[in-house]
């Protein structure tokens, strides 16, 4: 892929508009891609003080700073907002910016839809925080929203959260259509499926998820409202429901949803290591196949999250068998990228920095995931500090990694000017001490017996929550560099070339940087 | 001077040094891992845990050894021109037919451990578990005993005003018995959400889920104390809802089911006796603060939008039958269950509390609850 040709003269382009209009009715990719990743951010802040809030709590054991009822909605929106505010929003920035320059389309297919699955986002969000100052607080049954916790139980703002959840939703299909339909029909001639980027794969699988699981959560938040408020009992014991059921349909959506959460990071890391190794790729068909794998295994391990509800004997041993599967994927994913980097030309820049760190943690975090996949074993780790450690081990160092190496990689390219090299390093580093100090602990006291969602604890937990409690504040203070670094780029720096960076390849690189508002108007010429 | 410095660190008095340095702090630096269970079962579950966990050490040793050594010997300093391979099929067939095999030697004990756990015959002695918001209630199958496990820390250490005392959180006003030796089978259950009862010692862990009874199964051999926890997020006081079990030789186990049977019998002649508000009061206020402060809090004032307040509820003051009501049957659709577990006295006590204290005896009518009230709408209407 090379031999681009980018002829302006003959094209009538037209810039953005001028004030805040730009933004309201934009249709063009690079704005929403803007538009989403910061949203983002700044779901990614609200969500990070909650972090702090449940992390100051933990600091010592008896209760300091808030209540147990207040402690438990932090412990919900923390969740939510960073799954459905932070991270998925993110990527979904990502793929605005990127999906049509790396497969030389003039913008997403659908336009005008970009601009309404995003601008619904903030409204879905307000309903979400605004449950805070709602009679009876916010939502504080766990992100995971167990009913009849979710139900019955429930504080009255539960129906403003369904209502939220169904605007996510809603976002999330739109964004996922218009993905499969910008990469199904706008390619480039010469740009074959088993030609495209692996970030552009990585997202089509993505998309393909979203539109299975995203009406499945749909459903079984449609299933409460009607639990609450018109009389039925899907969920209700008494009622002749079964509170089981909530738990497969969620996590019918929730497994997929994990992955969701991590095949664009996939996608992400191994361009970045290709970069800096200055080497193809190990390994392009077994990437995609591999991730095609996981995709569809992601739907039948649902229930090993559900290991200890008393499912029969058959069921605990199918989805012990499923889920040690999925290692054999995310092996050769990992292999792979080892071996990319394996007699390699290697240079260390922050993507690269963050990259490699991803796959070490992202690994770690996988481990611990086999480790769960045993059923004996998850009988004493299930609901666990356990599982808080290995979550936000591929999460944290996996998800937000990837896409912090990401916004590095690909800033020159969308605002033309480089980061402060430096700035970036200490980021890395502040961020990769502040995680480990966060979450490595958090393995200790999860095996040594202490449950998540607990607001106090036995003392013979505290040491551990207290190195925690200072890892989580280092990292979460780190990211306020983060956003220092971004808006001191954004506003100036050293010019970047249009390559940008000497082992990158496809065609996003080859038109300028700052990339022009609208760029392969006509589509460029492959070999 | 220098060698004395050394000297001073040389072995057994770096060991104290280091154990003292951690005395000092209240330090369990060494809560690191998963402990050794007391039963067969969950010795083998560590077993498991610590075969999947070295080998997944190992994993994590050959494949960041790659990694980092090529982070080192490849740099574009050592190595300025990259090699150019790429797509091996040997090689990735190899790694992907060898995890393929780590992972049947992993799954293959797991099963047969996990085969083991499910054998599930009755018990010598089966013990219904049922989990409400936020205490335990067990219920001897064979026996007919019943109490129900509350947590019995204080609430003033919780709140950091005194002293945190050695079983901080994990420690019950009732402990559940069983004796050494026995196949115990748990019944596990719950009346409102979804509860989980763990106790990591016998490698249990079932969800405690209304309309569902799922079972779990130990043999103690040996005689102590043993602490779980609620390990399903179960609402405002999910972390105070701890598990502790009391495995006795057989000979004290039948001596404590012969006391608990005189309890009982004790406690139902107390529903025939002639009460009068005071002792009803006194006898309800501990009731109210086991079960009902959590959500109507001590002062009654309940908290706005969830749980409704008592002080000054007309219902309270005015209704008596609607009261009883309310506690025989909760209230459809809210938080609020049915406490028809509780025996009459308990009951007529605890609404007694509610309807003398917070000045609602002076603004409202006055009356008082007693057994026999409760003994009467327990009677079918006809």
């Amino acid at each position: 892929m090379s031999a681009v040709i980018e002829n302006h003269h003959d094209e009538h382009d037209h810039g953005p508009a001028k004030g805040l209009t730009r933004w309201l009715f934009t249709t063009n990719h690079k704005d929403i891609g803007t538009l989403y990743l910061w949203f983002s951010f700044a779901m990614f802040l609200i969500g990070g003080a909650m972090a702090m809030v449940i992390r100051a709590e933990l600091f010592q054991p008896g209760m300091q700073i808030v209540e147990p009822e207040f402690y438990n909605q932090m412990i919900t929106l923390h969740g939510l907002i960073m799954i459905f505010g932070g991270v998925m929003p993110a990527f979904v920035g990502l793929a605005n910016w990127l999906v049509p320059m790396m497969i030389g389309a003039p913008d997403m297919a659908l336009p005008r839809m970009n601009n309404l699955s995003f601008w619904i986002l903030p409204f879905a969000f307000f309903i979400l925080l605004s449950s805070l100052f709602m009679e009876g607080g916010a939502p504080n049954f766990g992100w995971t929203f167990y009913a009849p916790l979710s139900t019955t139980y429930a504080p009255p703002s539960v129906t403003f959260f369904i209502f939220s959840v169904h605007i996510m939703g809603a976002s999330s299909i739109m964004g996922a259509i218009n993905v499969v339909v910008t990469i199904m029909n706008m390619r480039a001639p010469g740009v074959t499926l088993m030609k495209m980027p692996l970030f552009v794969w990585s997202w089509l699988i993505t998309a393909y998820l979203l539109i299975a699981v995203m009406p499945v959560l749909a459903g079984a938040v449609t299933m409460m409202l009607m639990d609450i408020h018109f009389g039925t009992s899907f969920f209700n014991a008494a009622g002749g429901g079964d509170p089981v059921l909530f738990q497969h349909i969620f996590w019918f959506f929730g497994h997929p949803e994990v992955y969701i959460m991590i095949l664009p990071a996939f996608g992400i890391v191994s361009h970045i290591i290709e970069t800096f190794s200055r080497k193809q790729l190990f390994g392009y068909s077994s990437m995609v196949w591999a991730m095609l794998s996981i995709a569809i295994l992601s739907f039948v391990v649902w229930a090993h999250h559900m290991f200890t509800v008393g499912l029969p004997l058959a069921a605990e041993i199918f989805f012990m068998w499923a889920t040690m599967l999925i290692a054999v994927p995310t092996g050769v994913k990992v292999f792979n990228w080892v071996a990319t980097m394996f007699r390699g030309s290697l240079t260390f820049e922050t993507p690269m920095l963050f990259a490699v760190a991803f796959v070490v943690l992202f690994t770690i975090g996988g481990l611990s995931g086999l480790m769960l996949a045993i059923v004996p074993a998850d009988f004493q780790y299930h609901d666990t500090y356990f599982v808080v450690a290995h979550f936000h081990y591929v999460l944290v160092p996996g998800a937000i990694f990837s896409i912090m190496a990401a916004v590095y990689y690909w800033i020159p390219k969308w605002s033309g000017n480089m980061y402060d090299e430096r700035l970036g390093k200490l980021h890395f580093w502040l961020s990769f001490i502040g995680v480990n100090v966060t979450f490595f602990p958090q393995h200790f006291i999860g095996l040594a017996g202490m449950p998540r969602r607990y607001p106090d604890y036995s003392l013979v937990f505290a040491d551990w929550n207290m190195v925690s409690s200072v890892g989580a504040f280092l990292f979460g203070f780190s990211q306020l560099l983060f956003l220092f670094i971004v808006i001191k780029t954004v506003m100036g720096g050293k010019k970047a070339t249009d390559r940008v960076w000497e082992g990158a390849k496809g065609l996003e690189w080859t038109v300028a940087s700052p990339a022009p508002y609208h760029t392969f108007s006509s589509p460029p010429k492959i070999d | 001077m220098f060698f004395k410095f050394l000297n001073y660190f040389s072995k057994s008095n770096l060991l104290v040094l280091i154990l003292l340095a951690s005395s000092v702090i209240n330090a369990d630096w060494f809560a690191l891992n998963m402990t050794r269970g007391s039963t067969d079962i969950s010795n083998e579950v560590f077993e498991l845990h610590m075969l999947i966990f070295w080998i997944c050490v190992a994993i994590g040793v050959v494949v960041f050894s790659v990694m980092f050594y090529s982070m080192w010997a490849h740099t574009k300093k050592k190595n300025p021109i990259p090699a150019k391979f790429h797509e091996n099929h040997k090689l990735e067939i190899a790694w992907t037919i060898i995890p393929f095999l780590i992972l049947i030697a992993m799954a293959v004990p797991a099963s047969k451990t996990l085969v083991k756990i499910y054998d599930d015959e009755a018990g010598d002695i089966n013990i219904q578990v049922t989990g409400y918001q936020w205490k335990w209630q067990y219920r001897y199958l064979e026996d007919d005993v019943s109490f129900f496990s509350n947590l019995s820390t204080d609430l003033d250490e919780i709140y950091n005003l005194v002293p945190k005392g050695e079983n901080y959180l994990q420690e019950v006003d009732e402990m559940v018995v069983i004796p050494a030796g026995k196949k115990v089978r748990f019944l596990i259950t719950a009346n409102d959400v979804i509860h989980s009862w763990w106790l990591p010692a016998f490698a249990i862990k079932q969800d405690a889920i209304p309309g569902f009874v799922n079972t779990a199964w130990t043999v103690v051999d040996k005689p102590g104390i043993y602490r779980g926890k609620c390990t399903e997020l179960c609402g405002k006081n999910h972390g105070f809802m701890p598990i502790v079990v009391k495995v006795v030789e057989q000979a004290e186990y039948d001596d404590w089911v012969y006391s608990k049977k005189q309890e009982a019998i004790k406690l139902a002649e107390l529903t025939t006796k002639e009460w009068t508000a005071a002792e009803l009061v006194e006898r309800g206020e501990n009731i109210y603060e086991v079960n009902c402060v959590a959500c109507h809090q001590t002062s009654g004032q309940g908290i706005t939008g969830i749980f409704p307040a008592l002080a000054g509820s007309d219902i309270v003051m005015n209704n008596k039958d609607r009261n009883i009501e309310i506690l025989m049957e909760g209230v459809q659709g809210a938080a609020m269950n049915s406490f028809s577990y509780l025996s009459e006295v308990e009951l007529a006590a605890v609404i007694t509390y509610t309807r003398q204290s917070w000045g609602n005896a002076e603004k409202g009518d006055g009356t008082i609850v007693v057994p026999k009230d409760i003994v009467d709408y327990k009677v079918p209407k006809i």
